[in-house]
């Protein structure tokens, strides 16, 4: 299964040919929330060019933890409810979290003559990323397993 | 106006990730998630191509923080990886991880240089 979309798959391959409204409704209220979220967490959280970009990679690092709470979530107690993936995951996970941003939020940083920052940003990021997913789906096999 | 203007880009970024996942994997049939490498890529060249301009605030918000924002992704990306990892492609989930910062960075930087040149 993939948070997107998996062509393998052959229910996610058939959703948008059966319900192309929907699903696509459904990714884009997702998307607008999670966009929303995120925005509010920048605006609240503002830094300078030069500086450690704390906003972007608490958003991404927490979005990642989440889509691995959600994708084990999906796969053992919500495989029939076909509209959980594109909206929470596609949706607001996907429009929460950002790549473009953290890639220019590298690039600013080493503009603003700070490159160790904008290194240690990168690095941390996708570090923190991954371990995050990774915690995420780990934590939630153990509680849905106990239950 | 600002918010409306996020979640407007939003509203059009986020089902265009997800087209163009679609339309991609279509195309051809490899492990390695490259609709999630092509949104990220082309998100990070268009973000790096208004920051180079530069755009005014609701042109940002519009098209930066709500479109690029919401058609690129973090989670969907440490997902796949994660994916392939436990599926035994290594090598895969290195390349992907590495490769997809590489080249968004690239990319930024491309977008910023084109806007710099115009």
């Amino acid at each position: 299964m993939d948070p997107d979309v998996d062509l393998h798959v052959p229910a996610q391959r058939r959703e948008l040919r059966k319900h192309p409204g929907v699903v696509l409704a459904a990714i884009a209220a997702g998307g607008v929330i999670g966009a929303l979220a995120r925005y509010g967490v920048a605006t609240a959280w503002s830094h300078d060019p030069a500086a450690f970009s704390w906003s972007i990679w608490t958003v991404n690092v927490s979005g990642c933890f989440l889509i691995g709470v959600l994708m084990v979530l999906i796969a053992r107690r919500f495989s029939r409810q076909s509209l959980i993936r594109p909206f929470f995951g596609v949706g607001i996970l996907g429009g929460y979290t950002t790549f473009s941003t953290s890639v220019v939020d590298v690039q600013q940083a080493a503009e603003h003559g700070a490159p160790g920052t904008a290194l240690l940003y990168l690095a941390t990021t996708l570090v923190g990323a991954l371990v995050a997913v990774w915690a995420g789906t780990a934590l939630t096999e153990l509680v849905v397993r106990e239950r | 106006m600002t918010v409306l203007l996020v979640a407007l880009g939003a509203a059009i970024g986020a089902p265009l990730r997800y087209l163009s996942d679609r339309a991609i994997q279509a195309r051809q049939d490899s492990v390695f998630p490259w609709g999630t490498f092509t949104v990220n890529v082309v998100g990070s060249l268009l973000l790096g191509f208004l920051i180079g301009l530069p755009v005014d605030s609701a042109l940002t918000a519009l098209l930066g923080t709500g479109f690029c924002g919401a058609l690129t992704t973090y989670s969907t990306f440490s997902y796949e990886t994660l994916k392939l990892a436990r599926s035994g492609a290594r090598l895969l989930a290195v390349a992907n991880a590495v490769g997809s910062v590489l080249a968004g960075l690239g990319a930024a930087y491309v977008g910023l240089l084109l806007a710099q040149a115009l």
